[in-house]
């Protein structure tokens, strides 16, 4: 593995939500990566000040050459505000990666899979969603999903593809703040109760993975042992403050 | 990577020093070597947020005494205590002007407690397991105190509340929060930062922040 | 010890804590292999765990990780010009996997 920073170029940079940009970031040496992973990301002022943060990787591995990272813009934040405003195809970003062995998850390690994300927590579970696509999988599969809104669901008509396509990918989402007219799915922050209902129709030898806000996650991993999951197939990632 | 790479366009979030209500000159000169300006309080944190209720709460000093004294919260609050504008330093290379704190200086806690005479350092301990060790003669003549309350109101426990220790002229890890108490000693006993790689005296003015420097 | 469990499970500043994936450039740099995947074992309590699942708090002078089972501290990390340091006293083994 290369740990080394190496330069990426940014070749596309997208809007996901009024908040959360996409940013591809082209890597002529990358030497591929798992669904899950992240890169650290460093930012370096002319002065020398810098600072680093770690974005999970959007895209699947099958795409070779490159990255995709989506990014939530933190108001006062240092470095999302930065990537929003500043940061154009053809900058050059100094990077490292892939990082990260234990939030992964392949189609090789089987399933069924629960995914839950609080906000920009899809992120590493969409890529792992697109590899189990692009790898023909037909691991029965579901995301519970939180957002505040409906126009803050991220990857929202490419889940909806997903979900379409007929090959055992689910998806239910809950918006904690506002609803639109007739909205049919949950409407409150995920407890013990939804996910006993999003997890039911998977069976037995589930793989859980979650991400979002710590306050989330701390929530869902307390909630899924009590439901009986074994401790050693519940992964988190807590990525701190923000959002929902 | 050989040549330093520099990305186009980032400054970073640091508050330019020369603008601001008081004159540049003045920010310049109170902003430590390294370090950058900020009117936020971070949040900085070793470990879980202590919940000890304020009844079973006490503030200690032990060790070279003639006498061990611990006062529970009321009679903590019943010390003669005072208000404290200082310039904070943290060693993550933040500096913050003019918090404001309310607290009761160390000087107060050790009057007539009669030190040996071999007392030399204080080991502040907290609630959580987290130390700091300080010369006596770093937190005597008011340059330290236990403070309760920041910015008009109840010290907030993620920022070392209910009372943390505070020494200006040290780079804010030496600043324990949710202390429970000085261990006087003769001998010196590098804390939990400075037994690994963290100055053992942390004057932010000499920029002493790792062991060598 | 169990309060302290509580302490880190429900602590009002629940949101300082990140899991052990979010060290894992550093933890790869120090010691040149991925490490978030490498299981540790605590000395205090003897939960083996992967460091991904240890619990972090990184907003500090240096980097704490701490046991998912008890809240002890496993590892220390401080980089410092010399290098990075690393104090494992809190681990009784942990596992270099081979790169």
């Amino acid at each position: 593995m290369s740990i080394d920073w190496q330069l990426a170029m940014v070749t596309a940079v997208r809007d996901e939500t009024p908040t959360v940009r996409s940013f591809t970031l082209g890597l002529p040496g990358w030497a591929g990566h798992r669904p899950g992973q992240h890169i650290d990301l460093r930012l370096t002022a002319a002065d020398g000040y810098s600072v680093e943060r770690s974005y999970s990787i959007a895209s699947e591995p099958e795409r070779a050459g490159e990255v995709d990272i989506t990014v939530e813009r933190i108001p006062g934040g240092e470095v999302s505000p930065f990537l929003h405003e500043v940061v154009v195809p053809g900058d050059r970003l100094e990077v490292r990666g892939p990082i990260g062995g234990y939030f992964v998850w392949e189609a090789g390690l089987g399933g069924p899979l629960l995914l839950i994300a609080g906000g920009s927590g899809v992120v590493p579970l969409m890529a792992m969603a697109r590899h189990r696509a692009r790898a023909g999988s037909r691991i029965p599969a579901r995301l519970l999903f939180s957002s505040r809104g409906p126009d803050e669901i991220i990857y929202r008509d490419e889940l909806d593809r997903l979900a379409a396509a007929g090959d055992g990918f689910a998806v239910a989402h809950t918006l904690t703040r506002q609803q639109p007219p007739g909205w049919t799915g949950y409407a409150r922050r995920v407890d013990e109760q939804m996910l006993a209902e999003v997890i039911e129709p998977l069976g037995a030898g589930v793989r859980a993975y979650a991400c979002g806000p710590t306050a989330l996650v701390e929530t869902v991993a307390n909630a899924l042992v009590r439901l009986g999951l074994p401790p050693d197939r519940i992964r988190t990632e807590r990525f701190g403050p923000t959002g929902t | 990577m050989g040549e330093r790479f520099v990305t186009r366009g980032f400054v970073g979030r640091r508050e330019d020093a020369t603008s601001g209500p008081m004159g540049g000159d003045e920010r310049r000169r109170r902003t430590p070597p390294g370090q950058y300006l900020t009117t936020d309080f971070p949040v900085l944190s070793a470990g879980p947020t202590p919940r000890t209720p304020l009844d079973r709460w006490s503030l200690s000093i032990e060790g070279l005494v003639s006498k061990p004294v611990s006062w529970s919260w009321a009679e903590f609050l019943a010390l003669p205590a005072r208000d404290w504008v200082v310039d904070i330093s943290c060693v993550t290379k933040w500096t913050h002007l003019d918090m404001r704190w309310r607290g009761v200086s160390v000087d107060t806690l050790l009057e007539g407690l009669d030190l040996d005479p071999k007392a030399a350092f204080a080991i502040a301990w907290s609630d959580g397991g987290y130390t700091t060790n300080l010369p006596l003669a770093d937190i005597l003549n008011s340059q330290a105190f236990v403070a309760y309350e920041y910015d008009g109101k109840p010290l907030a426990p993620e920022h070392g509340g209910p009372a943390r220790l505070v020494v200006p002229a040290r780079y804010f890890w030496k600043s324990a929060k949710w202390v429970r108490g000085l261990r006087i000693q003769a001998t010196d006993e590098p804390g939990f930062w400075e037994s690994l790689g963290y100055n053992n005296r942390g004057d932010q003015w000499r920029e002493e922040r790792y062991t060598d420097d | 010890m169990e309060d302290r469990i509580a302490m880190m499970h429900d602590d009002p500043a629940v949101d300082l804590t990140v899991d052990g994936s979010a060290v894992g450039g550093m933890l790869a740099a120090a010691f040149g292999v991925e490490m978030t995947a490498a299981p540790g074992q605590c000395a205090h309590c003897h939960t083996v765990s992967v460091v991904g699942a240890m619990r972090v708090y990184m907003r500090g002078p240096g980097v704490v990780l701490r046991c998912p089972a008890c809240a002890e501290v496993v590892l220390r990390i401080v980089q410092t010009p010399r290098g990075t340091m690393i104090d494992a006293r809190g681990a009784a083994y942990l596992v270099i996997e081979r790169g």
